[in-house]
């Protein structure tokens, strides 16, 4: 399942931590210019979000967003990118769901920042969170049809 | 301002006592002066105190994230401007930033030291706006005619750097649109060396005035924790004594050859984010005469000729100088496939910019962090509970500009 050599997987504290806890957890690990990326199953993301938060330090989560990769499967890919103050280091974690009812646990319960975040991604990629306490659409009026950062919404036109 | 007057029947019946109106829901804007631009509030009263809110976003939303998807990366710089519209040269610079990371190149140090000025002068830029702004809801109407002498000036700096006194588009993949203009360094210099004694004059007006002493002393108060749990960034994050900075913390574009300091404060309300906000001023002021003082000599951009255009005087004369404008214009460049995450302190907080590239010469997804966005999310944690003439100052304080939060 894992990309990378295990040893070193290791030397990043992070992905040893999650390893530790439950083999599990990581699905890949990826390092690219200079940016640490695992990708954890999506089932296992609120065990994992609290983990990083109270284990590892990840104290703030900057961001929660999404990638469309239609017409491929899995299609979706839910990102956070969360930032530790105390080690001052940043790490970017991800979940891949598909692309027929997307769905996900929200991470609300472990960081309130996520509510909005994920309000956003639910508005524009249709991702559901499981448990938000509000997931309804942010940016958009609430009776907009479709959601238009998917790859398959196009970028200009009228609507009939 | 619409009102609705909520009266609950059964206890007006049951306790004569209650005849009262109980709760009132009030919608403040989305067109209220103060919540500048479209912020609409939906509060929930009790007398004056707010016992309930909840901000509504998203009037601002244009789509920016999908039309970076179907424009080059060249074309996306304008895009980028339009953001925040207060700050355009930091987005600038997160999002040069971000395509030269992917690309893996490095870019002239000259080029640096001159970004460097370039956004220090927009967190000026943007100080000022917001000061004179944030005096005039509190209602000390002269602080805002001196902050726009000041801000004046520098959008003129910004003119004769770009052309363009805000959407500049000035800072570029690759380094900067043009060469520095003859003359800069008189013009800049000029400006900062009087910038410190006019950061003194609002001081005079507003410091120990007894007035804006009152009215922002004690208010707005967030505790830390809720601060890092809700994403608060910026100047609100150090005013609660946090010394988190971007350009500190994760020096970008030469950060850490400069001598500057992160100004905290404790206090944790309206008049500390005041007081550090004028400290910030000061510090970015000293940035901007370190570069004018020690800017190393060298080219404007990197010697890609792929990525950046070539000059307008090799274009008449080369061949290939032609080819290669022809073709970073017509179908742009292409960039390695991979994403990066990257941060610039912007004047409001951290901006990110998350690009993900599948090596063609479009983003395949480009995902903007806009600081207002994770730092209007507290304002119910910011308002509640205090009276309603203290939301002006509270979400004053933000700093917020709703081009950047609804993209």
């Amino acid at each position: 399942m894992i990309s990378m050599p295990s040893e070193e997987i290791r030397s990043h504290p992070d992905a040893d931590a999650l390893l530790a806890a439950n083999p599990e957890y990581l699905a890949d690990v990826k390092f690219d210019r200079g940016e640490l990326t695992l990708t954890v199953p999506a089932e296992h993301i609120v065990a994992v979000g609290r983990l990083l938060k109270l284990q590892q330090e990840y104290v703030r989560l900057s961001t929660v967003t999404g990638v469309d990769w239609y017409p491929a499967e899995p299609r979706f890919e839910v990102v956070y990118h969360l930032l530790s103050l105390s080690r001052n280091v940043r790490l970017r974690v991800k979940a891949k769901l598909p692309g027929s009812n997307p769905e996900i646990d929200s991470l609300t319960g472990v960081w309130r920042s996520a509510n909005w975040y994920e309000r956003e991604t639910f508005d524009l990629f249709g991702i559901r969170f499981r448990n938000h306490p509000d997931l309804t659409r942010i940016m958009l009026p609430e009776d907009w049809e479709g959601h238009p950062l998917r790859k398959d919404y196009p970028v200009t036109g009228t609507r009939v | 301002m619409a009102t609705k007057e909520i009266i609950d029947d059964t206890l007006v019946m049951d306790n004569p006592e209650a005849v009262r109106p109980k709760r009132m829901t009030l919608n403040m804007g989305p067109q209220h002066p103060s919540t500048h631009g479209v912020l609409r509030l939906e509060l929930e009263l009790d007398g004056e105190v707010i016992t309930w809110a909840k901000p509504d976003i998203g009037y601002l939303h244009t789509g920016i994230e999908k039309e970076f998807e179907v424009k080059t990366y060249h074309q996306g710089v304008t895009l980028t401007d339009r953001i925040d519209y207060l700050a355009p040269l930091s987005n600038n610079l997160c999002y040069a930033l971000a395509v030269e990371r992917l690309m893996q190149i490095e870019i002239p140090e000259h080029a640096q030291w001159a970004r460097v000025m370039l956004a220090e002068l927009t967190r000026l830029n943007s100080h000022l706006v917001w000061l004179g702004t944030h005096a005039i809801d509190i209602g000390a109407m002269s602080v805002f005619l001196y902050c726009f002498r000041e801000r004046e000036e520098i959008l003129r700096i910004f003119e004769m750097c770009s052309g363009q006194r805000m959407m500049t588009s000035y800072i570029r993949p690759g380094g900067l649109a043009l060469e520095l203009p003859r003359g800069w360094q008189q013009r800049v210099k000029k400006f900062i060396d009087v910038f410190p004694s006019r950061v003194d004059e609002y001081e005079d007006l507003l410091t120990n005035n007894k007035i804006w002493i009152g009215r922002t002393k004690g208010v707005g108060f967030i505790s830390v924790e809720d601060m890092l749990d809700l994403g608060i960034t910026g100047p609100m994050l150090r005013a609660a004594g946090v010394e988190y900075d971007a350009r500190k913390q994760h020096p970008y574009s030469s950060y850490e050859k400069f001598d500057f300091k992160v100004p905290t404060r404790t206090e944790n309300d309206v008049y500390a984010r005041y007081l550090c906000r004028l400290e910030e001023m000061r510090q970015s002021a000293r940035i901007v005469k370190q570069v004018i003082d020690g800017i190393p000599p060298g080219r404007h951009a990197a010697d890609v000729p792929n990525m950046t255009l070539p000059d307008r005087e090799k274009m008449k004369t080369q061949m290939e100088a032609l080819i290669y404008h022809f073709k970073i214009v017509t179908e742009g460049y292409r960039v390695p496939a991979g994403e990066v995450y990257q941060v610039v302190e912007s004047p409001r907080g951290e901006v990110g910019y998350y690009i993900v590239s599948d090596g063609t010469s479009k983003p395949y997804r480009c995902y903007v962090r806009g600081p207002s966005f994770g730092n209007l999310q507290a304002v119910p944690k910011l308002i509640e509970g205090t009276l309603i003439a203290d939301v002006i100052a509270s979400i004053g304080s933000m700093d917020f500009v709703l081009g950047d939060c609804d993209r």
